[in-house]
């Protein structure tokens, strides 16, 4: 038991291996998948430059949502408490000090808001040649326009920021001095955080996803890209603990107890998604009106119904019953297996958001070609932007122990549970 | 079996008392690893290792559970299946009489109670509850259970059991006490 106190819990050597790596195959895809995106959208006619941009929204998006889903994860353990909160506090904490990177990388979807190309644009609504025309679109330019846009993008990740920043904070002295006092504080304050995430993430959700479709709406458009995002940041750390909880120094810190936490929150967050994500769809085809069924119309044809049945069962349906299972979710590569398919089936879900929203003047006429021309340079710039993202967040998991030193209740947390008590 | 009669041992079965769990853990592994399988733990507060080191874990509860919802399910989509096509079929808003995604969410709910009901009913049943009387309150100390003891059980039951031999071995897994457990 006295390991634990004088233990420094650093970050294995091999993390800044992998951190050049992840620079590296992360800047290949992002530049091949640009490529791809250009020609792709240059031959299909809806705009090559147009094409990269929306590419690159959707991973843009998938790792925003990491950092500010760890951000609530993070604010949620304050409030809780328990040694699922305490073992996992500082891979979410890395992730929450990757905001200010998803800030910068925002500056290329300010640029899409000044990008037309013969009609075609990622935002319609920022396209004034368009709105001039579309009489729900001049009365929505109130608020969909590129300065207010923008401006609420920097509240977001201003508030984002700001509860990041002093978390970490908080947790960083906490380690000098281990003062129970910061303990509280941290707690008090993550009571609000969770709910300006709440805010924040409904306002961002409908501002950079759903209003690709401005004429379309959906109430609980907020709750289900809140779901989405604390599902990929679940996914995403539970990947990490597996690979840290095969190596020292964490190789005995993680219990299996941890895992079985983390697999019942995964089983928790599988199952929210699919609710959110049904009940739009299920509100959706009993109200059968005309502005609300386009989201779905565009979705159940020229291939992308094989999508979304793609996505049933392997982004509920699979992990669902697999993680019914007790051993599954105690034995860390069986359950790193099942956050591996989330976080991959979370990239397919954004694309089946965002991909068919492609404004074509009318309906769309989809064919299944189209599909190769959404997911090939959507999944290169996942994978590119994941990478980048990566090689920041291993810098930052490394520039702290792993595990909360100044923590009262760390020694229980990593206690076998046959411990003395 | 007919004209065999069963001869009813002279005590229900051994019980070790011991100070804290890492003890019990190590003890119930032991007299596992011994052989002895009609073993039985006991601690004031749930003890993960406690119930895996006596196998405990590997019981039917998950598969009845499982079953539960199965059937609490399918019987939730039938029952609105039938009463939206059959029984009672309404118009409702130009849609087909059979819409599977209105029967969705009462079918969940249904798959939650039939596993909830299988869960409940299930454990008792495998529990043998209710059950008024139970040996091992003989066992003396054995009210320290629910506050700060641990205990461990070999019942004579088991095939291995040999009151002399088993209490003897017990002996050695390091107990404040082996004690009689009276039917």
């Amino acid at each position: 038991m006295e390991a634990a106190t004088t233990h420094t819990f650093d970050a294995p050597a091999e993390l800044g291996r992998y951190r050049t790596r992840a620079l590296l195959v992360g800047a290949v895809f992002l530049v091949v998948g640009a490529a791809l995106a250009f020609l792709m959208g240059q031959t299909a006619g809806y705009g090559g430059l147009v094409h990269v941009l929306r590419s690159y929204l959707v991973g843009f998006f998938f790792v925003t949502g990491v950092s500010v889903g760890s951000l609530a994860w993070l604010c949620l353990g304050h409030m809780t408490g328990g040694a699922w909160a305490i073992t996992s506090r500082r891979l979410f904490e890395a992730a929450t000090r990757c905001i200010p990177l998803c800030a910068v990388l925002f500056i290329p979807v300010v640029v899409s808001l000044f990008v037309h190309d013969h009609g075609h644009s990622v935002y319609e609504w920022s396209d004034p040649s368009i709105v001039a025309g579309d009489e729900a679109l001049k009365h929505k330019s109130l608020y969909l326009n590129p300065l207010f846009f923008i401006i609420r993008a920097v509240v977001y990740f201003g508030v984002w920021f700001a509860f990041a920043f002093i978390l970490s904070r908080w947790s960083a002295e906490q380690d000098r001095s281990a003062d129970p006092r910061l303990r509280r504080k941290m707690q008090d304050i993550s009571g609000p955080g969770i709910l300006l995430f709440g805010l924040t993430v409904t306002f961002a959700a409908i501002d950079w996803g759903m209003s690709l479709e401005p004429h379309w709406f959906s109430t609980i458009y907020g709750l289900i890209i809140m779901a989405g995002w604390g599902l990929s940041a679940l996914a995403f750390i539970i990947t990490v603990a597996t690979w840290l909880g095969a190596r020292e120094p964490m190789e005995h810190a993680y219990q299996p107890l941890h895992f079985h936490d983390w697999g019942k929150l995964l089983l928790a967050l599988v199952m929210l998604y699919a609710y959110f994500a049904f009940s739009q769809f299920l509100i959706t085809w009993a109200g059968n009106l005309p502005e609300e069924i386009p989201f779905y119309l565009r979705r159940l044809r020229g291939g992308w119904q094989f999508i979304g049945l793609t996505i049933i069962l392997f982004h509920f349906a699979l992990p669902f019953v697999l993680l019914l299972s007790r051993h599954r979710k105690r034995v860390p590569r069986s359950l790193r297996r099942i956050a591996l398919l989330m976080l991959f089936m979370r990239v397919v879900d954004l694309v089946f958001f965002f991909a068919p929203s492609v404004h074509q003047g009318g309906e769309p006429e989809w064919h299944a070609s189209d599909l190769a021309r959404s997911f090939l340079p959507m999944l290169a710039m996942a994978v590119g932007l994941g990478g980048i993202w990566l090689w920041y967040y291993f810098g930052q998991l490394a520039s702290r122990p792993l595990l909360p030193l100044g923590e009262r209740d760390l020694e229980k947390a990593i206690a076998p549970a046959e411990g003395h008590h | 079996m007919a004209g065999k009669r069963k001869v009813r041992p002279a005590v229900y079965g051994l019980m070790a008392e011991f100070d804290n769990p890492s003890d019990a853990v190590a003890a119930a592994r032991r007299v596992h690893e011994e052989g002895y399988r009609r073993v039985d733990a006991f601690s004031p507060y749930p003890v993960e290792e406690l119930s895996e080191a006596i196998h405990a874990h590997t019981t039917k509860m998950p598969l009845i559970v499982l079953i539960g919802g199965i059937l609490g399910g399918m019987g939730g989509f039938l029952l609105q299946f039938y009463i939206a096509t059959i029984y009672y079929p309404i118009n409702v808003g130009g849609k087909p009489l059979y819409s599977w995604p209105a029967f969705i969410p009462v079918t969940f709910e249904c798959t939650v109670l039939g596993a909830a009901l299988f869960a409940v009913f299930g454990m008792l049943a495998l529990n043998g509850l209710p059950e008024p009387y139970h040996p091992v309150f003989n066992a003396p100390n054995f009210a320290l259970a629910s506050r700060d003891r641990f205990f461990v059980l070999v019942e004579s039951a088991d095939p291995k059991f040999d009151r002399e031999r088993t209490a003897e071995f017990l002996r050695t897994l390091g107990p404040r006490e082996v004690t009689d457990v009276e039917h």
